[in-house]
């Protein structure tokens, strides 16, 4: 099911905490929406499910307007971040929950809940367990059977919020893999919110970053870190450093120096020059390049990272070397970002 | 009777370290305190209300019971708690979920509402009655002229009494609803659940327990309500007298073993109740622990 957002905007008494989001997801598309706390992905998540009706705008699924529709009729299946399994009933009982409680017709006989049950169980890889109560499940275990739940009700989109944030790093991964099998074998067009980027650009299909109640950019794993949009996904996702530069003849300068790279089509004037650490030339000389003083210098996992100080105003950036790179021990380091952005001063 | 008070305290005490523990002799000095006192303020009356009722021995006592008038006053008192405590509860239920689950003006002073008649003296309470559908009262001429009778007949001692256990059920359920939040409530509607079902599927299942607490100390209460119930009842023997009345009656008229055997029976009352208080207590701790570990 294709799942549109246009224009919404949403407040909570008075309070924004969204502006004019659109977004559209593609039918079987696996989609994170990634931001820091407060960027509003929760609430997005919380509008298409049903479980806020927003301020202004719409949500089709489909070509159908489901904004005025309640959450019942949405049929969306809702995964909660600290799972919110009906603790008072057995594993198979919550997870027939959502056939037991439709009417007439609709409503399967109660071995037929029974079997589908025991199915989903199967698919989530807890077979067996029926008979357990939540509280004698791990957190793991849990997320699954909310997980199994939330598909018995053979969803239209399967949203899911913050589904690993309250586990530990071992069970996540695990489960990240586990997630994206299911998400194969099953096709449903599936929503994730996220505040863990590793989680986001290893998981989805496409990463919407989003911040401050805004939509910053909407792209593939490598889109997103390759080709940042704004300064905020720069220093959001991944490393970043960052010089204040100016634009003059179509280059860019650093204090009276030019650097080296063109900037043809940025307006004169003052910029900021964002690139990534792991991103750079190393050069020799300086004839065109940003040279600094090494600051400080640790070991990172497999490579080198050095502070160093730049021009007379003492900027700082950070650039990676290879561990063994000699320049790590030099007192003096030029470089050139090989791939870089610029952005209008603010 | 102090026992058990006691002991369902005990687990918080383990929390204490040995640096806030006073010495040996302090503690025994304390707990000396707390045993006296219990014992001659609440176990020694208990005693002597089995002791006088029993004084005559187990014929008198039974004969005692057997009166039609103390009868009627079982029944009326059993009457009166089938209708309020329901009352309460359909109440409580409902005062409980909109202040815990909705945000809306006023929701403050609804709380603080809820809490009235606990502030409030019964007899107030029960003047209050009066002023509104005393034959002088607001409506006293209204229903009169409809041939209703609430003062000094079962309706006003009914309301007299919902009037006095109102808190009961909505004080127990407000924090429990408050602490559980909306999630469960949520995760059945995204299931398809209308509201009715996610109500008696998840949200009564949820607080069970402390509805049931509740229960139990409304009951008590509207059983042993004394002050607000004597004002608008009008003391009729064998119609308007509740067992807390008839027994003041009782004991006015010199009739020590009726009066203590009536009395028995709330007291035996009061210590069901505390023991199912006990029981669940026990029980519903356990619960909320669950609760909290999810």
């Amino acid at each position: 099911m294709e799942v549109r957002v246009v224009n919404v905007r949403k407040e909570f008494e008075r309070f924004p905490a969204l502006h004019d989001v659109s977004l559209d997801i593609r039918s079987g598309e696996l989609i994170a929406l990634l931001g820091p706390s407060g960027s509003g992905k929760t609430t997005l998540l919380r509008l298409i499910a049903g479980l806020e009706r927003p301020t202004k705008g719409a949500i089709f699924f489909g070509d159908e307007d489901a904004s005025q529709k309640s959450i019942q009729e949405r049929n969306v299946g809702f995964v909660f971040q600290h799972y919110a399994l009906f603790r008072h009933m057995t594993v198979a009982d919550n997870i027939g929950f959502g056939l037991k409680v439709r009417h007439g017709a609709a409503r399967p006989s109660a071995s037929e809940i029974r079997r589908r049950a025991s199915e989903l169980l199967d698919l989530v890889q807890l077979s067996g367990l029926e008979k357990r109560y939540p509280a004698q499940l791990s957190g793991g275990q849990r997320q699954r059977v909310a997980l199994a739940r939330a598909m018995a009700i053979e969803p239209k989109v399967l949203l899911l919020d913050e589904p690993f944030g309250a586990l530990d790093a071992q069970v996540r991964r695990e489960l990240r893999r586990w997630l994206r099998e299911i998400h194969d074998a099953t096709g449903h067009t599936t929503v994730f919110v996220t505040h863990d980027q590793e989680e986001a650009l290893e998981l989805a299909d496409r990463v919407v970053v989003m911040s401050q109640g805004r939509i910053e950019q909407v792209g593939s794993a490598d889109e997103i870190y390759d080709m940042p949009n704004s300064p905020f996904v720069y220093s959001f996702i991944g490393e970043s450093s960052s010089l204040p530069v100016k634009v003059d003849n179509g280059e860019i300068w650093l204090a009276d120096r030019p650097i080296g790279l063109p900037a043809s089509n940025a307006a004169s004037g003052e910029a900021l020059l964002y690139f990534r650490p792991h991103d750079v030339e190393l050069l020799d000389g300086c004839s065109g390049c940003i040279a600094g003083t090494v600051a400080a210098s640790r070991r990172v996992a497999g490579t080198r990272r050095v502070e160093l100080e730049i021009g007379g105003e003492r900027q700082r950036v950070e650039i990676e070397l290879p561990v063994d790179h000699p320049a790590a021990q030099k007192s003096r380091v030029a470089f050139r970002p090989r791939r870089w952005k610029l952005f209008p001063a603010s | 009777m102090a026992d058990p008070e006691i002991k369902s305290y005990e687990p918080h005490h383990e929390s204490l370290s040995a640096a806030v523990t006073e010495s040996r002799q302090v503690k025994a000095v304390l707990m000396a305190i707390a045993f006296a006192f219990l014992a001659v303020f609440l176990l020694l009356p208990l005693i002597v209300v089995f002791h006088e009722a029993l004084a005559k021995g187990i014929g008198a006592y039974t004969e005692a019971l057997s009166n039609p008038d103390t009868r009627s006053a079982i029944r009326l008192t059993l009457l009166v708690a089938v209708i309020s405590v329901p009352l309460n509860v359909i109440f409580g239920i409902s005062a409980a979920w909109a202040i815990a689950k909705f945000e809306f003006k006023g929701k403050a002073f609804l709380t603080t509402l809820i809490d009235l008649p606990f502030s409030v003296s019964p007899v107030i309470s029960g003047l209050v009655y009066v002023l509104l559908f005393g034959a002088q009262g607001l409506l006293g001429e209204w229903l009169k002229a409809h041939g209703i009778q609430i003062l000094f007949a079962v309706p006003g001692i009914v309301l007299a009494t919902v009037f006095v256990t109102f808190p009961f059920v909505a004080r127990e359920l407000i924090p429990l609803m408050q602490e559980q939040g909306n999630g469960d409530e949520e995760a059945a509607l995204s299931l398809g659940a209308n509201g009715w079902q996610t109500f008696w599927h998840v949200t009564l299942p949820n607080v069970k327990w402390g509805l049931l607490y509740g229960v139990l100390l409304c009951n008590a209460r509207a059983m042993g309500e004394f002050g607000a119930v004597s004002v608008v009842s009008g003391h009729i023997r064998g119609l308007t007298n509740t067992m807390p009345l008839h027994v003041e009656i009782l004991y006015n008229e010199y009739n020590a073993v009726g009066a203590f055997a009536v009395a028995s029976l709330l007291a035996s009352l009061a210590l069901v109740t505390l023991v199912l208080k006990t029981l669940l207590e026990m029980r519903y701790g356990a619960e909320i622990a669950a609760t909290r570990g999810h």
